[in-house]
């Protein structure tokens, strides 16, 4: 190295100093730090190894390929590949098979909810909960409480298309807004939601008008909630009589719910999801507890 | 600007007739956009830069009535007349949003952990706060850092009074007015949605004129030094007011839908707006928190420990390695997205080569003890200052390391990412600014001391802790999620659904918080201890310059 400098030496060190001085800060004459000019030069003919093997540097019309050939599309491609003949042959199995079946053959229905639980993970429980729980407004999977039934072709269908979805082979029909619409008036409302709470035992007030209430009953909510508040999944109207709210039990959830109707709406999976992903989702709904046979 | 007539001839400066004619054409013309504006979002922004316009034109006035005939001198007595109002005032505000900037950080963290503390209210959700933080704690509280430093620095290292009588104000209090306008844009949901860069194209004008004006304050003053030679700390804050100006007006070219409304579009489009964003926000990183704060480190670490800078060799070195290396490395923001691969590879090499180059700095930094590392055990600021190097040198290993494809595939989008940003905004940026500022206060105020060292030591053993806190759990949580999102199970399907990954960040969080609580916790006992030096510290007992001539002369 030149000694451009032949500044005064600093007596802590006995290193030589530049000579520089701002406002009473010098500097001292030190070389570069070998280990770190080595390291520096290091990087450097990795990094140029580096454009040598891999895609690097920009062309007029394209870019140098490098030695090795690697590409991240290939990469992806390579790992999803790898990933498909790992599922293979159970992936096929399960497409043929019916649901059925599916269920009838341990190894084909293991994998099937093995791959019901991640794609349930990723599309349904930001609604359902994760653990399938449900919470207000949507529907538990856990129990045997269903709105459109829960044999393994009629989840299959909700899961498909959906209710109140954009397809057409969803599930229709909804709770009109009686209240909003001028169907019903408040004290209507408010003697069938008392009514309505004393289908499935829940406590009244001693003031509340049942009879009022069971007269409104008949004459709207009967049609398609049965005479005794049994549900109908044609038209995906709960059951009434039993311990399960989607929107709550308390009456002012359900004087809400009449007043300004309800309406959830299920997306349908059906395009969004390949038919063996629906398929394993449907196998792993039904198993979480309240599958029906029929 | 140095027109003033003879002793009893008072008239205004042509700079400050200037910039009152410049400053009521702008307060009107806020008035019209106010009345015309889009939204009302919008008009307030358009009131507040004619309340600021209408005050900056009576403080014009005002100070020209208040002034002698004559502007301050350049010399008194052959010694430099130094400016150091601006120094002052950037020096407060630094320590006001800091405080502001880490209180919001807490409670974003918090809403991370306990999700009900957004309240709901779109004024502090966690969206509108992010922002508020980034921006608080690195233009507000760091920019200020910045520019009464480099104000600081650059008189006493050229031995020469600012350039510009009206200009320096102009650039203190034109920026922190920006910092307002786009601190209240956020609240109000005004941003262009690219981060780091969120305020609108007004408010991005208006810091285009404060940084031009920055930029010829700050070269003007070291053309007008008395040493020959450029200190070292000079030549990385030209490279930081440099640098941000082209980045700034890069990734902010946008066209506004109308003057009368605050949205904009920008130009880029699809990936290249990506790489562009982040050739932009790594820089950023690169020369607002990196090279801006090595320049304070190169000042502030020798002065306090009365020691020579290690190596000038080094110094030249890794400056020009730093800043021709550092511009290439944004791409690594964009591993495995839809950027050409030719274009990630560049991102990735660059910055591992940006490795020693940045230890460069922190070798400087440190060795320059050598001779003073008993000052470690007395002085608490000096302490600060260097395990701020320390973390430099951590985080700057951390960086290349993560750039490096396959870490990255880990690390990507995770806490690690936010854990890494931490060690050197927390680690490195602000403790060399909270050592900047304790060395500041009581030279500015012509002080004996600081208040209170124990407090200085208070300080820094409570936002020590907590900045390990906040590391080693944003390690572990990144790590584990990072983990978490590539597991498969033996059948080839995904092991946790993403809501599982985010359940089980949750104690990560709470333990992030506590250690964000204690650096908001040191950050006021800094407060404290700046009003207590200001208002009750012991006066330097001669009002003696320090020393104004080199003690030694180089012998060329």
């Amino acid at each position: 190295m030149a000694h451009e400098t032949q500044g005064p030496v600093d007596s802590v060190t006995g290193v030589t100093m530049t000579g520089h001085s701002w406002d009473d800060i010098q500097e001292l004459n030190n070389p570069l730090p070998r280990w770190w000019l080595r390291t520096f030069y290091a990087t450097i003919i990795w990094a140029v190894a580096y454009f040598v093997a891999y895609p690097a540097w920009p062309l007029v019309s394209s870019y140098t390929k490098g030695v090795l050939g690697w590409q991240s599309r290939e990469a992806v491609e390579v790992d999803l590949a790898a990933l498909k003949t790992q599922r293979s042959g159970m992936t096929a199995k399960l497409a043929e098979a019916s649901l059925e079946d599916i269920r009838q053959n341990p190894e084909v229905f293991s994998f099937a909810l093995a791959q019901g639980k991640a794609a349930f993970g990723d599309n349904c429980a930001p609604c359902h909960g994760a653990g399938g729980g449900g919470a207000k407004g949507y529907p538990n999977l856990n129990d045997d409480d269903w709105l459109w039934g829960g044999s393994l072709a009629q989840v299959e269908q909700t899961i498909r298309h959906g209710a109140r979805s954009t397809s057409d082979e969803g599930h229709q029909g909804s709770m009109p807004a009686f209240g909003r619409d001028g169907l019903l008036q408040r004290e209507q409302i408010s003697h069938v939601a008392d009514y309505v709470r004393s289908l499935s035992g829940l406590p009244v007030d001693k003031a509340a008008k049942l009879d009022e209430g069971a007269k409104v009953y008949a004459e709207n909510c009967a049609a398609c909630h049965g005479d005794t508040g049994l549900g109908n999944m044609e038209t995906g109207a709960p059951n009434l009589s039993d311990k399960i709210w989607l929107f709550g039990s308390d009456k002012a959830a359900i004087v809400e719910g009449l007043t300004n109707g309800r309406g959830g709406v299920m997306p349908a999976w059906h395009g969004r999801l390949d038919d063996t992903t629906i398929k394993a989702l449907t196998l792993y709904v039904h198993s979480l507890g309240g599958g029906q046979q029929q | 600007m140095a027109y003033a007539a003879a002793a009893p001839h008072k008239s205004m400066t042509l700079g400050e007739a200037g910039s009152a004619i410049a400053f009521a054409a702008l307060a009107l013309l806020s008035i019209i956009i106010a009345a015309k504006a889009y939204t009302p979002e919008y008009a307030f922004h358009a009131y507040l830069f004619a309340a600021g316009s209408v005050a900056a034109v009576f403080a014009i006035v005002n100070r020209y009535y208040e002034r002698p005939a004559e502007l301050p001198p350049l010399t008194i007595d052959g010694k430099p007349n130094y400016n150091m109002g601006p120094v002052k005032f950037g020096t407060i505000a630094s320590v006001f949003w800091g405080i502001a900037g880490f209180t919001i950080g807490l409670l974003i963290a918090l809403q991370l952990a306990f999700p009900a503390l957004n309240f709901d209210t779109a004024w502090l959700s966690f969206g509108r706060m992010r922002p508020l933080h980034t921006s608080a704690v690195i233009f507000a509280f760091g920019g200020n850092v910045l520019i009464a430093s480099s104000f600081y620095v650059v008189q006493r290292t050229c031995r020469a009074r600012l350039v510009g009588d009206l200009t320096p104000w102009f650039v203190v209090l034109g920026y922190n007015f920006f910092i307002v306008i786009a601190g209240t844009g956020y609240l109000l949901g005004i941003t262009q949605g690219k981060e780091y860069a969120e305020p609108e194209w007004y408010a991005d004008l208006w810091l285009t004129v404060v940084w031009v004006a920055y930029f010829l304050v700050f070269l003007g003053t070291i053309m007008r030094r008395k040493e020959q030679h450029i200190y070292v700390a000079n030549w990385f804050y030209i490279a930081f007011i440099l640098t941000i100006a082209v980045l700034h007006l890069g990734n902010n070219a946008t066209i506004p839908v109308s003057i009368f409304s605050p949205k904009s579009y920008i130009v880029w489009s699809g990936v290249q707006d990506a790489l562009v964003q982040w050739w932009y926000g790594h820089n950023a990183v690169g020369f607002f928190l990196t090279a801006g704060f090595l320049a304070i480190m190169y000042y502030f670490i020798p002065k306090r420990a009365e020691r020579p800078v290690y190596s000038y060799r080094l110094s030249i070195i890794h400056f020009w390695a730093l800043i021709f290396l550092y511009i290439w490395a944004g791409p690594h923001h964009l591993h495995y997205t839809a950027l050409p691969d030719w274009a990630q590879t560049l991102g990735m090499t660059f910055s591992i080569m940006l490795w020693m180059p940045s230890w460069g700095g922190m070798i400087n930094g440190l060795m320059t003890l050598s001779g003073a590392w008993d000052k470690l055990r007395t002085d608490p600021v000096l302490r600060m200052m260097v395990v701020s190097v320390a973390f430099y040198g951590m985080s700057t290993f951390e960086g290349p390391l993560m750039s490096v494809k396959a870490v990255n595939s880990l690390s990507h989008y995770t806490d690690w990412t936010i854990g890494h940003v931490h060690s050197g905004a927390l680690g490195w940026v602000a403790y060399i600014s909270f050592g900047a500022l304790y060395c500041l206060v009581p030279w500015l105020w012509n002080k004996e001391r600081l208040y209170s060292m124990k407090a200085v030591s208070w300080h820094f053993w409570i936002s020590t802790l907590g900045i390990v806190l906040y590391i080693s759990s944003m390690w572990v949580a990144g790590i584990l999620q990072g983990l978490m999102w590539r597991a498969y199970t033996a059948l080839g399907f995904l092991e946790y659904s993403f809501i599982e990954t985010v359940e089980a960040m949750h104690p990560f969080y709470v333990i992030r918080a506590l250690g964000g609580a204690l650096f908001v916790a040191g950050s006021l006992i800094m407060a404290w201890n700046v009003w207590k030096t200001i208002t009750a510290g012991e006066d330097v007992r001669e009002q003696l310059p320090q020393a104004t001539q080199p003690v030694l002369v180089a012998a060329e």
